[in-house]
C-alpha cells in the first residue's frame, strides 16, 4: 500500500509534510419562480433568445424594479430550512460593473444586509459519519444575461432571457476540508432546496452553480491565501476542480512560491484550473443601497407562518425512518436524499418489512434505473407494486431468487408482481407433500451420493438442496426443503 | 388669439366646459405660440398632428358632457418623461433618436384626464444643471428680458420658459435639487415639487432616484393644484411611490392661513442674497402675517451641509443610473473594435461635460476606500437635515424662504460649476428631506426679472402648501407677462 492512499480525503502529501485544504462555497440557486426577481417576464429555461425580456430587464430608460414577493418567501423558507437567522430588515444594493449582458450596468444584490444570516447544515459523509458546515449568509440577487461569442466573426450576441432571473446565493463558512465534503455539502443543499421547492436543483440547466474558494495550510496554521474557482455546474467538477486547485497551490508553496489571490476557471477537458483575473484586476463594484427599492421588512409572525408550512426536512426524516422502519442510518441517508425517494419508500414500506424494502429499493430499483438510464420519476414500477413485491417475498409466495425475475419483468411490463407470478406460475411451493415428492425423486436418482452422505460426507447436503430447487424450477420453499430433507436423511 | 392665451389653466377649463372656446381653437393658438416663440428654443419636439387629434377628441367629450378634469388643455412635457412613440432624449445626444414604446405613469395620468400634448420641452442634459445650458441641442432663452438672453434656469428650463412665454398652458417638470422651483422662479411662474413618492417615477428618465420627483410648472397656484391633482397617485410599478390618496387640491385653494404658524429659518437669510430678493422676501412674510399667520423664527442648523451632501448623493446615484446608456441595446452607438472601446467612444461622445463630471464624481464617492468618507457621510448629513425639518415642523406649519439667492443671469456667464451649484442652495434641503415645496412669483427686481418665493410644507401636506401659496399669491398680486411671451 503506498503512502498517499492512507491520507485522509482533503489532505495532500507534500515534500514538507501534509497539507490540509480549506474550502468555502458560494452556491447560486435559481429560485423556482415563474417570473423574474424584479420584473414580470418569464424565468423559464430554454426559450428562444430574448423572448423573456421585459422593459425592466432590458433596462429601458425610466424603468423600475418591483420585488417579486414569491422569491422573498422562498429565500426565507430556505433560510429557515438551513437553521439560519432570518433578518427581518434587509436591503438591496447595486453592484456596479459594465458588461454587455448586464443591461442596467449593475446587478441588484444584497451586500451589507442580506435577507438571511448565519445558519448550519449537517452533511452526511460516505462512511455514515456526518459533519456540520456553517452558513455565513444567504442573499437574493439578479442573474445576468448570456453573451454568445461564437455566432459571428467580429460581433457578440446577447441573450437577455436569464437577465434578472432570481438567484439565492448561499455562502458557506470556510468549514469544508475536502473535495468530497464539498460535494456532499452541495448535495445536501440541493436536497434541502428541492424538499422545500425553492429551487429545482437542476445543475445541467444551470439552476444550481457553485463558486469554490480554496486554500491550503499545514494543520493548525492560519488560513492560506485563497483562490476562487468560478461557476462550477456539476458535483463531479466541483470535486475535480478543488482537488486540482489545492494540488496546484501545494506545488507552488513547496517550491517557495506564494499564492496570488485570484479568480480562476475550471477547464473540464484538462481537469485543471486557469487564471481568469487577478486581484489587481478585480472590479470595484461600488456597492450602494438601491434607491429604487425599499428595504425588505417583515414581521416575526409572517416568518413564523412560513416556518409552520415547512415540510419535514431530510435530517428529521432520516431519524424518523431509522426509528419507524428499523433501517440503518446509512440507508436512511440515501433514501432522504430526494423527496421522491423518501415518498416512494414510505408508501412501499408502509406495514411491511422496512429493511427488506430499503435493500430492494437501494440495490435493485436504483441499480435497474441506472442501468436503463432512467430518472427516478421515470421508474416503470410504482410504489404500490414495489410494496406488493416485498409482501410476496415476506409472506413466502415467492423466494428472493424468483423475486428478482419478477422484478425484471416489472421493469419491462409495468404489470403488478402478483399478476406476473400468477401468469408465470411462479408461486413458491411450500406444501410438504409436494416437496416430499421432489425429495424422493432426487434421492432415488442419486442413491450413490445418499450413501456417501450417510457415510459422513455432510457437504453433499447442499447438492441435494440444489437438485431439489432445480427440479422445482426454483419455486420450492428453501426453508421447507431444508427441514424435510434433513428429516428424510436422518 | 391673445384672449385665448390670456386664459390660465383653470380659466381655460371653465371656458372649455362652458363651450365658450373649443380645445381645437385653444390648441391651435398654442401651436401658433410655439412657432412665434421658437427662437427661445423651449421645444425639442412638437407633435402638431397628435395635438390636433387629441384636441378634437377632447372637443367631442366636451360636447357630449363626458369631459375629464383637464379636458382639452394643451400642455408641454419635459423631455425626461418617456412618451410613447414620441422621441424622448433627456436632452442628451446619447438618446438622440430614442423613441419609447411606453408612456410614463405621470404623463399617462395627464392624458387619462384629457390633457393634450403639444410637444417635448428642453431641459439640462439628464436634468443635470441649473441654467438649461447643458442641453445637447443648446440652451433655452428666458422670455424675460428676451434680448439680453437670460437663462430660464434649470433643469426644467424649457418647461418654465414655455409656460412663461405662453407656448404651453402648463408643463411638467422634474425636480431633483430644485429643477422645478428654480426655473419657475427665474421665469416668473409657479413651480411645485411634491413630496417624494407623490408622483410615480415610472417612465421618467432617472437622474437621482432617491430625489427625483415630478411636478407641474404653471401660471398660478390653482393651475398647479389642478395639474398635480392629475399627475399624482400611487403606482405599483414604482416601489417608492406612496400608497396615499391625495385630497382634491382645488378644495384647499381658499382655506386661508389664519392661525397657521410660518417658520423663518435663520440659515436662509445669509449674505450673498440679492437685495431685491431680501426686500420681497420680507414683504411676503409681512403679507402672511397680515393674513393671520403667526411668524416664528426657526433654525435648520445643518442647512450649510445640504449642498455638499446633495452633490455627493445625486452624482453617486446618477453614476449608476446612467450606466445603462452603453450603446448595447438602444441609443447612439459608436462602433469600435472591442467592447471596452465601444463603451468609451459611445459614452465619451454621447454625454456632455456636466453629465461626465457628475458620473466621475459619483463613481469616485462610491469607490472602495472613499465610500465611508463621502457617500455614507453624505447620507448621515441627509438624515440630520431631515431631522432639522422634523423638529421645525413640530413648531410651525410651513416654512418660507427665497427660492433662489439671485434672479436669472445671462446665458454663458456662469462657467464655474461650483458657482452654478449655489443656485440650488435654497431648494436642495427640502429635496434631501423629500418635502413638498412650491416657488411662486411675487415681483420683479430692479432690472425687471421675476423673483420667486419658496414655501415648504411637511411631508404629504400639499393641501396646506396650496392654501398658503394661494394666500401669498393673492397678496403679491403678481400679474406681469414676459416681454418675450407670445402675444
Amino acid at each position: 500500500m503506498n503512502e498517499t492512499s492512507t491520507l485522509k480525503p482533503g489532505h495532500i502529501q507534500g515534500e514538507t509534510g501534509i497539507w490540509e485544504m480549506v474550502i468555502g462555497l458560494e452556491i447560486h440557486a435559481q429560485i423556482s419562480s415563474k417570473s423574474k426577481l424584479f420584473s414580470g417576464a418569464s424565468a423559464s429555461f430554454g426559450s428562444e433568445a430574448n423572448r423573456n425580456v421585459s422593459l425592466v430587464d432590458a433596462a429601458m430608460p425610466g424603468m423600475l424594479p418591483v420585488i417579486n414577493e414569491f422569491c422573498v418567501e422562498q429565500a426565507v423558507k430556505t433560510g429557515l430550512a438551513l437553521n439560519a437567522k432570518i433578518n427581518n430588515v434587509s436591503v438591496f444594493d447595486r453592484k456596479n460593473y459594465f458588461y454587455a449582458d448586464l443591461p442596467q450596468g449593475y446587478q441588484i444584490s444584497q451586500f451589507t444586509k442580506p435577507i438571511v444570516g448565519e445558519g448550519e447544515v449537517i452533511v452526511d459523509l460516505d462512511d455514515s459519519e456526518h459533519t456540520t458546515i456553517g452558513i455565513e449568509r444567504l442573499h437574493l440577487e439578479q442573474d445576468a444575461g448570456k453573451s454568445l461569442h461564437d455566432q459571428h466573426p467580429t460581433k457578440s450576441y446577447i441573450d437577455l432571457n436569464r437577465t434578472g432571473v432570481a438567484l439565492m446565493e448561499i455562502v458557506s463558512k470556510p468549514d469544508i476540508r475536502s473535495p468530497q465534503e464539498a460535494g456532499s455539502y452541495v448535495k445536501k443543499i440541493r436536497s434541502i432546496l428541492r424538499y422545500i421547492g425553492a429551487c429545482d436543483g437542476n445543475m445541467e440547466e444551470g439552476s444550481l452553480r457553485a463558486d469554490c474558494n480554496v486554500s491550503v495550510r499545514k494543520s493548525g496554521e492560519e488560513f492560506g491565501t485563497r483562490c476562487e474557482i468560478k461557476n462550477l455546474n456539476s458535483i463531479r467538477f466541483i470535486i475535480q476542480a478543488i482537488q486540482s486547485e489545492a494540488e496546484r497551490q501545494v506545488d507552488i508553496l513547496e517550491t517557495g512560491g506564494t499564492i496570488d489571490q485570484e479568480t480562476r476557471l475550471f477547464d473540464p477537458s484538462t481537469g485543471e484550473t486557469r487564471s481568469m483575473r487577478s486581484k489587481e484586476d478585480a472590479h470595484d463594484y461600488r456597492y450602494f443601497p438601491d434607491p429604487d427599492l425599499l428595504p425588505l421588512e417583515f414581521t416575526e409572525s409572517w416568518v413564523q407562518g412560513i416556518k409552520e408550512k415547512l415540510p419535514e426536512l431530510p435530517d428529521s426524516l432520516k431519524k424518523r425512518l431509522v426509528k419507524d422502519f428499523g433501517i440503518t442510518s446509512y440507508d436512511a441517508s440515501i433514501l432522504v436524499e430526494e423527496k421522491d425517494y423518501v415518498d416512494f419508500y414510505q408508501q412501499a414500506a408502509n406495514g411491511r418489512d422496512g429493511k427488506l424494502t430499503a435493500n430492494w429499493m437501494i440495490t435493485e430499483l436504483f441499480g435497474a434505473l441506472k442501468k436503463d438510464n432512467l430518472s427516478f420519476s421515470e421508474s416503470p414500477i410504482s410504489s404500490k407494486n414495489f410494496g406488493e413485491l416485498v409482501s410476496l417475498i415476506t409472506n413466502g409466495t415467492i423466494s428472493g431468487k424468483i423475486a428478482k425475475d419478477v422484478f425484471a419483468e416489472m421493469m419491462k411490463s409495468k404489470k403488478s408482481p402478483s399478476e406476473i407470478v400468477k401468469e408465470k406460475g411462479l408461486e413458491q411451493v411450500s406444501d410438504d407433500s409436494e416437496i416430499l415428492k421432489l425429495i424422493d425423486q432426487v434421492i432415488s436418482n442419486n442413491q450413490d451420493k445418499v450413501a456417501e452422505y450417510l457415510g459422513g460426507k455432510d457437504k453433499l447436503f447442499g447438492f441435494f438442496v440444489g437438485q431439489i430447487m432445480k427440479l422445482s424450477q426454483g419455486k420450492a420453499n428453501p426453508g421447507i426443503v431444508n427441514k424435510l430433507l434433513k428429516e428424510k436423511l436422518k | 388669439m391673445s384672449e385665448l392665451l390670456d386664459l390660465n389653466l383653470v380659466e381655460a377649463t371653465k371656458a372649455l366646459k362652458n363651450k365658450k372656446i373649443s380645445s381645437l381653437e385653444l390648441t391651435n393658438a398654442y401651436l401658433k405660440s410655439i412657432s412665434d416663440t421658437s427662437s427661445l428654443g423651449a421645444y425639442l419636439e412638437i407633435v402638431e398632428d397628435k395635438a390636433i387629434r387629441m384636441a378634437k377628441e377632447s372637443d367631442k367629450k366636451l360636447i357630449d358632457g363626458t369631459a375629464r378634469p383637464l379636458e382639452g388643455i394643451p400642455i408641454g412635457i419635459k423631455d425626461m418623461f418617456c412618451t410613447k412613440d414620441i422621441k424622448t432624449t433627456a436632452s442628451s445626444k446619447i438618446l438622440e433618436n430614442f423613441i419609447p414604446t411606453y408612456e410614463s405613469t405621470v404623463t399617462q395620468n395627464l392624458w387619462n384626464d384629457g390633457a393634450v400634448i403639444l410637444g417635448k420641452l428642453s431641459c439640462d442634459e439628464f436634468a443635470m444643471g441649473s441654467s438649461n445650458e447643458t442641453a445637447a441641442k443648446g440652451n433655452v432663452i428666458n422670455p424675460w428680458l428676451k434680448n439680453k438672453k437670460m437663462s430660464p434656469g434649470g433643469s426644467s428650463g424649457g418647461s418654465a420658459a414655455a409656460v412663461a412665454a405662453r407656448s404651453a398652458l402648463a408643463a411638467t417638470g422634474t425636480d431633483t435639487g430644485g429643477s422645478i422651483r428654480q426655473p419657475a422662479a427665474f421665469c416668473g411662474i409657479t413651480g411645485l415639487k411634491p413630496t417624494y413618492g407623490r408622483c410615480s417615477r415610472w417612465g421618467i428618465v432617472a437622474f437621482s432616484s432617491s430625489l427625483d420627483q415630478a411636478g407641474p410648472l404653471t401660471r398660478t397656484v390653482s393651475d398647479a393644484a389642478l395639474m398635480l391633482n392629475s399627475m399624482a397617485g400611487y403606482d405599483q410599478k414604482d416601489s417608492t411611490s406612496a400608497n396615499l390618496k391625495m385630497p382634491d387640491l382645488m378644495d384647499y385653494l381658499d382655506k386661508g392661513i389664519k392661525g397657521k404658524k410660518i417658520g423663518i429659518p435663520k440659515e436662509y437669510t445669509q449674505d450673498g442674497i440679492s437685495e431685491d430678493i431680501v426686500k420681497f422676501y420680507d414683504k411676503s412674510i409681512d403679507s402672511l402675517r397680515v393674513e393671520g399667520a403667526e411668524i416664528i423664527p426657526v433654525s435648520l442648523p445643518h442647512t450649510k451641509y445640504a449642498l455638499p451632501a446633495y452633490y455627493i448623493i445625486a452624482p453617486a446615484e446618477a453614476s449608476s443610473n446612467l450606466a445603462r446608456y452603453d450603446g448595447v441595446r438602444y441609443g447612439a452607438r459608436q462602433e469600435a473594435s472591442s467592447l471596452d472601446e465601444m463603451y468609451e467612444l459611445t459614452r465619451g461622445n454621447g454625454f456632455g461635460d456636466e453629465v461626465k463630471r457628475r458620473i466621475m464624481i459619483g463613481t469616485y464617492v462610491l469607490s472602495s476606500g472613499y465610500y465611508d468618507a463621502y457617500y455614507l457621510k453624505a447620507q448621515k448629513v441627509r438624515r440630520l437635515i431631515k431631522e432639522d425639518f422634523e423638529n421645525v415642523f413640530k413648531k410651525v406649519d410651513y416654512i418660507i424662504t427665497p427660492s433662489t439667492p439671485t434672479t436669472s443671469f445671462e446665458l454663458g456667464k456662469k462657467q464655474d460649476p461650483l458657482t452654478m451649484y449655489l443656485n440650488d442652495i435654497f431648494t436642495v434641503p427640502a429635496s434631501l428631506a423629500g418635502l413638498p415645496g412650491i416657488s411662486l412669483p411675487v415681483g420683479l427686481d430692479k432690472s425687471g426679472l421675476p423673483i420667486g418665493i419658496q414655501l415648504i410644507a411637511n411631508s404629504f401636506d400639499e393641501p396646506g402648501l396650496i392654501s398658503t401659496a394661494r394666500v401669498l399669491e393673492m397678496s403679491a398680486g403678481y400679474n406681469f407677462i414676459a416681454d418675450g411671451a407670445a402675444k
